[in-house]
């Protein structure tokens, strides 16, 4: 969780640049708007909605504030993993035009923090139809590794249409 | 803009409509008879101050219109003039016109100016009239009322007619959608330049404001001295403004907001079917009127307005002679209020000082506990745990005492909402010719001010119908051998953690043969039915129902009391009715006192809590598996003394538990809600606990079964459970059918 800016691609306060911090999962590195960020926490058990899609863990209490926690492992459809001392929900916060949301992802570990500049973001190429390339924002190449920078407001934007549906949550994603 | 008057709007606003509330309730209290000095010096001190402040944050319009108001008030006061029926009624009339007004300008709307200049013109009358004297009294008197109504069918004709053409009446209709521009007149003072008021800086702020593309600015040159007689520090030029975007006006207004007291101003929308010349001038005020100088504008007005706005002398000679049968429209202003009052209307409290000093104190005892604790914390051994305990119950007392300090804040009482009965009582009175008496009851009753505005439309919505349909006419009342005067009654007050606001009336009851003839009618219930006289009266509050004979226009549109159970409901309260013929009917309404806390039983499923709200639990049962029928699929129910009530699993609705699993003994908690019994099944009955409710849309979204969360004592949440949404899971109709034949089938 160290929050030291890694200055090596380039100056910090440069017009197109944007620092993002980054956070494993199945062994790939993603990247989020630090601004976006409210704060780090552990995971604890969280209070389950009924009916609610499977990757929405529950709901958290965060000094006063009701707070969904959304696993992004599930989001993303990959592997399912029990939860451990390491593992992190990294806390949102996101203008909507509903006013301010804030929403938990668990992640398996956060990781570093990267400066980095929109010219050096490559758009994902079209691979497939699979709509969670909607999350991402772009691809990016910090010290020769691939980091995938996602999209905090289509990451916190619920899907009514999705999550009113109670079947879903026997649906593998 | 160096200083923000904006801010201290919303004070002014609040002044003045707490002052048009005491005109109001002293205008009602005022016997013409035996005229009390201080009601009179009351009404005159409220109209007073409204101009003031009117005056002082620019509201030109509503001073003017104020200051003759208070002109004739104050005839009045000073023994001048004899105070007469007809005054009242027009006196009435203007607080309800400055309402709108001042609801208007909060809203950053346009001013109606047709009703003030209509009502202007007739206090002028009055005032004209020969002051004092007895033996003009008479005449007065009559010549008064036929202005009355003749202004108040000018008013109500104007208001009515949609193609009236009164420029500022379109826009408050209609917004802004329809004006494609402004072309704004600025004829400034000489002195302007001398006061250090720069018109170009302000034209440049302007081009900001509205974009620069869209403005044009048009200079007149033609009041330039000759060289010889010009003062280089006058000011000569007068200009127009056009701006070709559909701006607000208020935008506008503000940019010129220093120098309107220096300048003539006269807005012109440019409307998108007409060309840029502007419609019309009759919303101008006449000093502008009469310097209106390009004769293009002056013929569009004298073509459009004679018909609509008594501008002419000719005109207010006129109308009193003409049969002026219809009366002051009560409830159209009413109406009108409704559309133009929401807006950007921020929402404050007034709270009394001996509130916020207890508060103070109660946080001063708060910071002197935690020093305490704080110092106990730094150098703590275990033989200094009692001091500790002692302070952590210090801690939780101070909290505790401090919560309750601050909800009291959010208490208002509930002659708030009980104060516009008297007038809307007498206008409909007068309207129904029966002669009413209000009374209520209660009046300090304390009340969460977000219920208690909520409260207020179905409370009108039952004093309506209790006076048009509740109450007998006169005549009939003499004729059953009642008093000739009804009576209403408003009562509140508190009982058991609720407040309950009674609604009654001593007249005819409801006729439960014609509800049972109209419900049958209607195909609300079966035609062969037993249902006690109880029952019957609720069938009232079933959508669509109306029993009134013929639709007047103050009740029995259909929209009855469905919308105000639904009302009532919505704020976690429920409503009764108690009925006996001939005696009288009684609307009892059981409201929480807050909102923002509910007692709660905490009740277990599987390994989750969740949280009932007290008041809709009814009872709970243990009771065995077999004594639930099966109906149709995965539907059960069960007999519960004489009723079937059907059962709904919580863990199978919140999908926690698979079908087959269930232990033989079932703790059945049974709720009503919508008036409607049904069973929850639950694992197990936690505590008893007052919970504050947390919304769970702000960060997610609504879930069907739950109407809000809440965060326990060790810091987890809890979901509270919406019983009116989860009896909807099941549908009702189809189980009032299922139920008789499941009762041959068992």
């Amino acid at each position: 969780m160290e929050a030291v800016s890694d200055t090596s691609t380039g100056e910090l306060h440069a017009q197109d640049e944007q620092q993002y911090l980054t956070f494993m999962m199945s062994g790939e590195e993603y990247g989020v708007d630090i601004l976006a960020v409210q704060e780090i926490r552990g995971w604890e058990e969280s209070t389950a909605i009924p009916n609610s899609p499977r990757y929405i863990k529950g709901v958290i209490n965060l000094r006063g504030t009701i707070v969904p926690n959304m696993d992004l492992r599930l989001r993303f459809g990959l592997k399912e993993v029990e939860y451990s001392p390491v593992t992190v929900v990294i806390i949102l916060k996101f203008d909507t035009d509903n006013g301010e949301r804030v929403m938990g992802i668990v992640v398996d570990a956060v990781s570093d923090v990267y400066t980095i500049s929109a010219a050096d973001t490559r758009k994902t190429p079209e691979l497939s139809e699979d709509h969670n390339s909607d999350f991402i924002r772009g691809l990016v190449n910090v010290n020769e590794k691939m980091v995938i920078l996602l999209d905090v407001g289509e990451l916190i934007k619920m899907h009514p249409e999705v999550l009113n549906m109670p079947n879903l949550n026997t649906k593998e994603e | 803009m160096s200083v923000d008057l904006q801010q201290f709007h919303q004070v002014f606003f609040e002044e003045s409509f707490e002052g048009l509330d005491i005109m109001e309730s002293q205008l009602i209290d005022i016997d013409v008879d035996d005229v009390d000095e201080e009601t009179v010096n009351t009404i005159f001190r409220a109209a007073h101050s409204i101009k003031g402040g009117a005056g002082t944050f620019g509201f030109m319009n509503v001073s003017e219109f104020t200051h003759v108001v208070e002109t004739l008030l104050d005839e009045i006061r000073s023994g001048q003039r004899v105070l007469l029926r007809a005054h009242i009624d027009i006196f009435l009339q203007s607080v309800d016109c400055l309402r709108e007004m001042l609801e208007s300008l909060q809203a950053g709307a346009e001013i109606e100016e047709e009703r003030p200049a209509a009502l202007k013109k007739e206090f002028e009358q009055f005032l004209a009239q020969p002051a004092a004297g007895v033996s003009d009294e008479a005449a007065a008197g009559t010549a008064g009322e036929g202005t009355v109504d003749a202004a108040a069918d000018s008013a109500s004709d104007s208001s009515s007619d949609s193609s009236s053409d009164s420029s500022s009446g379109k826009a408050a209709e209609g917004g802004v959608a329809q004006v494609v521009g402004w072309q704004v007149t600025m004829r400034p003072d000489a002195n302007m330049l001398r006061w250090g008021n720069e018109p170009f800086r302000m034209f440049r702020e302007l081009a900001e404001v509205v974009g620069e593309d869209v403005l044009t600015v048009e200079a007149d040159i033609s009041q330039i001295p000759s060289f010889g007689d010009l003062d280089p520090e006058s000011c000569h030029l007068n200009w127009t403004l056009n701006v070709a975007k559909g701006v607000d006006k208020k935008a506008i207004e503000t940019v010129f907001e220093w120098v309107e007291d220096d300048c003539e101003f006269d807005y012109q929308p440019i409307m998108s079917t007409a060309p840029v010349a502007p419609a019309d001038h009759s919303a101008e005020p006449p000093a502008a009127e009469s310097k209106g100088e390009d004769g293009q504008t002056a013929e569009a007005f004298t073509a459009s307005t004679p018909e609509n706005t008594p501008q002419t002398s000719t005109d207010t000679v006129e109308k009193p002679a003409e049969p002026a049968t219809k009366k002051a429209p009560a409830a159209k202003p009413a109406a009108v209020k409704k559309t133009a009052g929401k807006g950007s209307e921020n929402s404050s409290i007034r709270v009394s000082i001996d509130k916020v000093d207890s508060l103070i104190n109660m946080v001063g005892e708060l910071v002197i506990t935690q020093s305490m604790l704080g110092q106990l914390g730094n150098d703590f051994d275990i033989s200094r745990l009692g001091k500790l305990l002692e302070g952590l119950s210090q801690l939780e007392q101070n909290t505790r005492e401090l919560q309750e300090s601050v909800m009291k804040i959010r208490m208002m009482p509930i002659s708030f909402a009980f104060s516009r009965f008297p007038r809307l009582v007498r206008d409909l009175g007068s309207k129904l010719s029966k002669t009413v008496n209000l009374v209520t009851l209660g009046e300090n009753t304390e009340l969460d001010k977000t219920v208690m505005e909520k409260i207020g439309d179905p409370l009108v919505h039952l004093v309506r119908n209790s006076l048009d349909h509740g109450l007998e006419t006169t005549e009939e009342r003499v004729a059953k051998g009642k008093q000739a005067e009804g009576t209403i009654t408003l009562n509140a007050y508190h009982q058991g953690g609720n407040i309950v606001i009674e609604v009654s009336d001593d007249g005819a009851g409801l006729n439960e043969s014609r509800i049972l003839e109209k419900a049958i009618q209607n195909g609300l219930i079966p035609e062969n039915n037993h249902l006690t006289p109880e029952e019957i009266h609720h069938l009232i509050f079933l959508p669509g129902f109306s029993t009134a004979d013929a639709v007047s226009d103050i009740s029995g549109r259909g929209v009855g009391m469905d919308v105000v159970r639904k009302n009532i409901n919505a704020l976690n309260g429920t409503i009764e009715v108690r009925s006996e013929r001939e005696v009288g009917s009684t609307f009892i309404i059981r409201l929480p006192l807050t909102l923002a806390i509910l007692d709660g039983q905490l009740v277990r499923v599987c390994n989750e809590t969740y949280i009932f709200p007290l008041v809709s639990i009814v009872e709970s049962i243990q009771v065995n598996r077999r004594d639930l029928s099966h109906v149709t699929g995965s539907q059960y129910l069960m007999q519960l003394r004489d009723e079937y009530i059907p059962i709904i699993r919580l863990d199978h609705v919140f999908s926690l538990r698979s079908e087959d699993e269930q232990p033989d003994d079932i703790m059945l908690v049974v709720v009503e809600g919508d008036n409607e019994k049904i069973g929850l099944v639950v694992d197990d009955l936690l505590g008893q606990q007052q919970v504050v409710i947390k919304s769970l849309e702000q960060n997610y979204q609504r879930v069907n079964g739950i109407s809000g969360a809440t965060i326990l004592g060790d810091g987890t949440v809890a979901l509270i459970i919406d019983i009116s949404g989860i009896g909807k899971t099941v549908d009702s109709p189809q189980h009032r059918e299922r139920i008789p034949s499941s009762n041959q089938a068992a």
